[in-house]
């Protein structure tokens, strides 16, 4: 290839605390050519980016762009470079036009004045094929139209490199295809195009070269010409790696929730739920597996009765009366009462979880408050119980009247999960459970589902880690943009399986709920 | 009786009209400033203070009195406004708690600084700004009222319009009060621009103090209205919905309504008015006003009527 190199990045490293989010980072960018960058979660595609957006400093290794190394330690110096990012959330403020949006921030000493900035605007929309009304309010704009306003933002600038991180998560299909074509026209004239993504089909379709980064560390670049989806999953996800997690037999399966056809919009109309149907048993833990943000959270607070909503139902069995209850019709307080129980650790795990400034003794109260009579607090209860909780989880902690706060993430974990289980579940949701922990107290939270799934409880673990899922659970649901891909046997499916189901995005007709979820056997 | 009902009105207005304007250049910020009643009592205090000094010190040019006493006052607020920036911008404190401390603060400082200064004599100072007055005002007719403050304020608001809506200057402004990380990520000066706006806010906002000392109550004894008139400009920032040039025709009604006691009586002879002490429920009047202003705009929810988003909020970069 005899093209000039547009962005040179040479031995980027960057880390968080101890977490090393890129190691050593080699990739070069042509000028007139899509690169894709394509890795599981938290591979640090992002975070590399970020780096090059201003957005982050790197720790080590230096910046080429068009032959000169560079230092941006902003936005700003990145735009000065020609570099340009549009990021996953927009960055738009809402009651501004299009055009006041897109001159937001340019220090050109011209005069402000809106109609040339709206003509330029235009002007822009009709070189790349974009439509847009630069006098349209932003909050009165559907997502693929904000969008291209945060794309134009950056053309405005004289971006010659764009950065596009996972433009097309909250496009629909025929929006991406309009994106693409953009972004093709872009590339004929001159411009370089990173596009972080990981639908594999959208690669192939667009990219004129993939990187592939995995936990921090540029894997390969290849032409995309010459690869296939098989060989992209497999630098994406690596190598299998043993791990010792006791695995108990599944003893007696017993039907306890059963989820048909459930379909939610989120605040912004995107659907994050399509057509969820599955069905999880007592006494086997079934794991989720799936991009981060494809639904996983919004699909456990939908059963935890927090999540309206569209259509479908969710039938509980109740194993003491026998009963059927759809709990679509139940308060978060009635499922819960019911043994629901969700374990739920988001991003921040003291913020649905735990009060962080309450020790732990009051934090176990905040399940049972309302079992006191008098409107006096008794202690004595939540205390006997945190008490055992600190010491059969092996929870390190100064006494159990520190805040959690001042406990460590794995610490914190264990008393959530131990007072989740104290309260004696059903079904126990986990979402992430070990995000954050070091490998002892992961190994106690996975024996921890281990012992509820012999009791006979049914468990859904959300996990990111395929190596982990694989191992610990006894089914394996693939979600991917809020739709299940697949349902596989955990002790005979591999990584790539899943990794490529997680990825794929090839419309499969709607299926009804009774063909779905039987492929286990 | 009529135009003295309508140019009291006005000159009152204006001190409401300084205080609301620079309320708004801070909200446009995204910083709610609850120590405007506190600021403006220092801008009052400093106003008084340096006219004190001067004339003392034999200064008799009417127009360095005034230039300088303005000067004075913005300045002693705008200092205010400084503690308040380093609280609530670099400190990330409270918004709430920051302002009505200074507030309270405020308060303390207006009512120590003018007692021990003016030692109990009437205002020597009023007669400064008279310089500035229309030829035919005189201390019998309401055009007394009418100086150069009056005017001050209305010019003030219309530039600030100007400036937040036609200029980058304004945009960027708005933007940060909007959404302080899009701000950032366009390469903008968040801190600087808080700073900025907080501390300019707070020195309009203390010209209301003075405005309202020098101009309308002309004694240093009204000292003791003056908070109360800045929970209004408070109030009339909503009821202007966030535009200076709506708070113009606000403070008016503002002030007609809150002086309406003392003149509504005289004007419509009802005589419920007259027996049943209706001044202090008719000084009720720009708060009921406020609230069925907020009334409507909430039940149209147009979002350009509606308080900057990040109002209130403290911006960490990190934090995302």
């Amino acid at each position: 290839m005899n093209k000039t190199v547009a962005l040179d990045l040479r031995g980027i490293t960057k880390a968080f605390g101890k977490v090393v989010a890129n190691n050593n980072v080699d990739l070069s960018v042509y000028e007139g050519e899509i690169l894709a960058i394509l890795g599981e979660n938290g591979c640090g595609k992002t975070t590399l980016m970020n780096m090059i957006a201003g957005i982050y400093y790197p720790d080590k290794g230096q910046i080429i762009v068009k032959g000169e190394e560079v230092v941006i330690r902003s936005p700003k110096d990145a735009f000065e470079h020609g570099i340009g990012m549009i990021h996953q959330h927009f960055k738009l403020v809402d009651v501004f036009s299009a055009g006041e949006n897109v001159v937001l921030g340019i220090d050109d000493k011209k005069r402000y004045n809106i109609k040339d900035v709206n003509n330029r605007v235009l002007e822009i929309s009709e070189r790349y094929g974009f439509s847009i009304d630069p006098k349209k309010k932003i909050y009165e704009m559907s997502v693929s139209e904000k969008q291209t306003v945060e794309i134009i933002k950056v053309l405005y600038r004289g971006a010659e490199i764009l950065i596009l991180d996972e433009p097309t998560a909250v496009l629909t299909p025929q929006e991406t295809e309009t994106l693409f074509s953009v972004l093709r026209r872009m590339r004929d004239d001159g411009k370089s195009i990173i596009i972080i993504t990981h639908k594999l089909h959208e690669v192939l379709s667009v990219s004129d070269r993939v990187a592939v980064l995995r936990k921090g560390e540029h894997i390969a670049t290849v032409n995309t010409a010459e690869t296939s989806e098989s060989e992209l999953t497999e630098m994406m996800v690596g190598k299998k790696i043993e791990l010792n997690i006791d695995r108990s037999a599944v003893a007696e399966l017993a039907e306890r929730l059963v989820v048909s056809g459930i379909n939610s919009y989120d605040s912004d109309g995107i659907k994050v739920l399509d057509n969820i149907c599955f069905t999880a048993n007592g006494g086997e833990i079934l794991g989720i597996a799936g991009i981060a943000g494809s639904g996983q959270r919004e699909l456990l607070e939908a059963i935890a009765g927090l999540q309206p909503l569209e259509s479908g139902e969710i039938t509980y069995n109740d194993p003491k009366s026998g009963e059927r209850v759809n709990l679509r019709d139940k308060t978060p307080l009635q499922i819960r009462e019911m043994g629901v129980r969700l374990s739920f650790v988001p991003e921040d795990r003291l913020g649905m979880g735990l009060v962080a400034n309450m020790d732990i003794t009051d934090n176990m109260m905040l399940r049972s408050y309302r079992r006191g009579k008098s409107a006096f607090l008794n202690r004595k209860n939540p205390r006997a119980l945190a008490g055992e909780i600190v010491e059969s989880l092996e929870v390190v902690t100064p006494g159990l009247s520190t805040p959690v706060r001042r406990l460590s993430g794995g610490n914190v974990q264990k008393v959530l999960v131990g007072r989740e289980i104290a309260a004696a579940p059903t079904v126990f949701m986990a979402a992430y459970p070990v995000r954050g922990l070091d490998i002892n107290s992961s190994y106690m939270i996975y024996n921890l589902l281990n012992e509820q799934k012999e009791k006979g409880v049914a468990v859904i673990f959300v996990g990111e880690d395929l190596d982990v899922l694989v191992a610990l659970c006894d089914r394996i649901l693939v979600i991917n943009s809020g739709r299940i891909t697949g349902v596989v046997d955990a002790r005979t499916s591999t990584k790539e399986e899943i990794g490529l189901l997680m990825t794929k995005t090839d419309k499969a007709p709607a299926e009804s709920c009774e063909k779905e979820d039987r492929c286990d056997g | 009786m009529f135009w003295d009902y309508l140019l009291s009105a006005l000159a009152l207005g204006m001190t409401f009209l300084y205080g609301s304007t620079g309320e708004i250049i801070t909200e446009k910020a995204g910083h709610l400033n609850l120590g405007i009643p506190g600021i403006m009592c220092v801008g009052a205090a400093g106003g008084c203070a340096s006219l004190h000094y001067m004339i003392m010190g034999g200064v008799t040019n009417g127009f360095v009195l005034v230039v300088v006493g303005i000067l004075c006052s913005f300045l002693s607020a705008a200092l205010m406004g400084l503690i308040y920036s380093f609280l609530a911008v670099s400190l990330h404190a409270n918004q709430n708690v920051t302002g009505l401390a200074l507030t309270t603060f405020g308060v303390g400082l207006m009512k120590y600084i003018i007692f021990d200064l003016t030692d109990g004599n009437s205002v020597p100072y009023l007669q400064a700004l008279n310089a500035f007055r229309f030829p035919f005002a005189s201390a019998n007719n309401a055009w007394k009222y009418c100086g150069v403050m009056v005017f001050l304020a209305i010019i003030i608001a219309l530039v600030t319009s100007f400036v937040l809506f036609k200029t980058k200057v304004g945009l960027h402004l708005r933007a940060i009060g909007e959404n302080p990380a899009t701000a950032d990520a366009a390469g903008i000066n968040v801190t600087a621009y808080k700073y900025v706006a907080t501390c300019v806010g707070s020195g309009i906002a203390g010209l209301g103090g003075l405005c309202y000392i020098m101009d309308y109550a002309g004694s240093r004894e009204a000292y003791l209205s003056i908070e109360a008139l800045g929970w209004l400009a408070i109030a009339l920032v909503i009821f202007a919905m966030w535009r200076p040039h709506i708070s113009i025709f606000g403070s008016l009604i503002f002030g007609a309504l809150f002086i309406a006691g003392a003149f509504i009586p005289s004007l419509i002879s009802l005589k419920i008015l007259q027996t049943m002490r209706a001044a202090p429920l008719l000084k009720m009047l720009p708060y009921v006003v406020t609230v069925i202003v907020l009334i409507i705009t909430s039940v149209k929810d147009k979002k350009e009527n509606q308080p900057p988003a990040s109002l209130g909020l403290s911006y960490f970069r990190e934090e995302r």
